[in-house]
């Protein structure tokens, strides 16, 4: 029993509750917001640590014993995450305070970021297929109301679609949750992987596992992100950044843990066909990034690039592949939220999308810092080494050559040339060439609008060079998703 | 009796398809509402339409009634029903915003 599992999710959900009764005091909001991010963020690296020293840890709710109650638990991959997020949802929200502007936080946008991340950090911590349902729920509508909040036309026209493919992917969720507890009795997930390793995984389970493919590639974007670049362009930058960093990861999360948790017995069929789906995102990402001249879809869909690499990853399964799509997983949160921020910046700065050397070109002599902290965003994603992309790409491809995937790793690595033209093409576009703003013209750039940027530069940074502090997390991590039996012990026999 | 929901259910799932592939959004919206019930009853019948008592200790009978998937519909409902309430809400601002509840009309991104 460690109470200390449950605050991750509650201090999010309370500050949420007390800041919509401080409306009208947004300084008070803006502190208040970033103490409790903060204190979220300090919590979750002191509970990775009680992880290396003790072991995964679970809360019993109500000391309900599983597989009765539902329950918390957190073993390295998850709270690795945890902390992540809130790291990223603690950035976005520095860069909200001196861009979203007051109309937004006058209707309650920081309670909305708050219950968007309780939603998050508790679909990362459950132990409960059901409550993982919740959780997802919370989290999607927060990001609903996120989504929508403004109201301009595009806005409207995008989260219209964004809520109606997500509700239809909550019903399949649903449906997929009823045929399992009818099939097996249980939704405790180290129950349903004891039991089910007892059936056997009989094809009628591997049905039901294909009704899970379905729902998270939904949810995450694997293959099925025809709704993705729509929605995550339309709304401002810095909600932008968020849902870039978080929301299709908590998918891709979900992907990990029932793959690896409960429905690992016959990869021959399931993980085949993640692999062919993350094949097809990786093409269709990478086609898609190029394809576009307007910069907020350039960037949408370098989330898709990234959604089919980490989950080929997945698609492989050895130990080392495991180990290099964490590592990419946590790298891609801190570098989408910074390239997201990026982008929105050079829009704001600009007033237009558009990659035309007509309106947009030579910023770099404008604002130098801007565009180097993009050059090193460049880099992060194609993988050059000091930077935090590359460890995870060495490592994907080193398990890819294990098992003899060859299809697989050189379609994702042909993907980081797309990542490489598709951004070098808005920097040569954009920062280069004649610089058309006079000094006069100039809008400047704020200090405040950069320091949320060089934070997270220097998360990339830390992350590629630090990389060896922070293998023992991710070895520890990657060790219990090859090894269920660990996982299944901590929850029911203790 | 399980035969006969899941039968209902399903004619619920394809009212509820033919409502979403229509072209107005208040149609799809009913389509969603229609496709939660289906779910919901779906999922009530997976755990098996017993009749018993109530499972609560020193109840004298023999079998008893799993609470569990009444507990789980209890909460999807009221998820459904919240999530429902907002898209109300959303496709009314849209429509006021758009002057349009043609989802034909509502495609694609305008590039400018």
């Amino acid at each position: 029993m460690n109470n200390i599992l449950i605050l991750p999710m509650a201090i999010p959900i309370l500050t949420g509750i007390i800041l919509m009764f401080l409306r009208p005091y947004l300084r008070l909001q803006r502190w208040l917001s970033l103490l409790s991010v903060s204190v979220t963020a300090g919590i979750s690296l002191y509970i990775l640590n009680l992880i290396q020293r003790e072991g995964i840890l679970r809360l019993d709710f109500g000391g309900w014993l599983p597989p009765y109650g539902i329950l918390f638990v957190a073993d390295s991959f998850s709270v690795l995450l945890v902390l992540t997020a809130s790291i990223v949802a603690m950035v976005c929200l520095f860069y909200a305070f001196f861009s979203i502007g007051k109309a937004h936080e006058k209707m309650f946008f920081y309670p909305f970021v708050h219950l968007l991340l309780a939603g998050v950090n508790g679909s990362f911590l459950t132990g409960d297929l059901f409550n993982l349902f919740v959780c997802f729920e919370v989290m999607l509508l927060a990001s609903y109301a996120l989504i929508s909040l403004g109201g301009t036309k595009i806005q409207l026209k995008e989260s219209i679609k964004y809520v109606v493919i997500n509700v239809l992917s909550s019903s399949f969720f649903l449906i997929a949750v009823a045929y399992l507890y009818g099939a097996v009795g249980t939704l405790n997930l180290a129950h349903l992987s004891e039991r089910i390793a007892e059936a056997g995984q009989n094809p009628l389970l591997t049905t039901i596992s294909i009704l899970f493919l379905i729902v998270f590639s939904l949810k995450a974007g694997l293959l099925l992100y025809f709704w993705l670049p729509g929605s995550y362009s339309a709304p401002p930058t810095a909600v932008a950044a968020l849902f870039g960093a978080l929301l299709t990861k908590v998918g891709i999360y979900a992907f990990f843990r029932i793959f690896t948790l409960l429905f690992y017995h016959e990869p021959s069929i399931t993980h085949t066909l993640i692999g062919m789906m993350a094949g097809l995102t990786l093409i269709g990402g990478s086609i898609g990034a190029i394809a576009y001249n307007d910069i907020r879809y350039i960037v949408s869909y370098n989330v898709v690039i990234a959604i089919g690499f980490i989950l080929v990853g997945l698609a492989v399964a050895t130990p080392a592949s495991m180990e290099g799509a964490i590592y990419y997983l946590i790298h891609d949160m801190i570098v989408k939220a910074l390239l997201f921020l990026l982008a929105g910046t050079m829009i704001s700065l600009t007033g237009t999308a558009k990659i035309d050397s007509e309106r947009m070109s030579g910023l770099i002599r404008n604002y130098p810092l801007l565009g180097w902290l993009f050059f090193i965003v460049i880099l992060s994603l194609t993988g050059i080494p000091p930077l935090s992309g590359f460890i995870g790409k060495v490592l994907v491809g080193q398990g890819a050559v294990e098992a003899g995937s060859y299809i697989l790793l050189g379609l994702a690595f042909l993907s980081s040339i797309f990542v490489l033209y598709s951004l070098l093409r808005i920097f040569i576009n954009c920062f280069w060439g004649e610089t058309i703003l006079s000094k006069e013209d100039e809008v400047p750039l704020r200090k405040s609008w950069m320091i949320p940027c060089v934070i997270l530069s220097a998360a990339t940074f830390g992350i590629g060079i630090g990389a060896e502090a922070l293998s023992p997390y991710i070895h520890d991590a990657a060790n219990i998703l090859m090894n269920p039996d660990l996982y299944i012990d901590a929850v029911l026999n203790e | 009796m399980e035969t006969l929901i899941t039968i209902l259910s399903g004619v619920l799932v394809t009212v509820a398809v033919y409502l979403l592939l229509s072209k107005k959004i208040i149609q799809v919206i009913l389509g969603t509402a229609i496709l939660s019930h289906a779910v919901h009853l779906l999922l009530l019948t997976m755990g098996g339409l017993k009749i018993g008592s109530a499972p609560i200790l020193g109840e004298k009978t023999e079998t008893y009634t799993d609470a569990l998937p009444q507990a789980l519909i209890l909460t999807a409902i009221v998820i459904s029903f919240a999530v429902t309430a907002f898209i109300l809400v959303l496709a009314y601002r849209t429509y006021q915003t758009t002057k349009t509840d043609n989802l034909e009309v509502l495609r694609g991104s305008d590039d400018e």
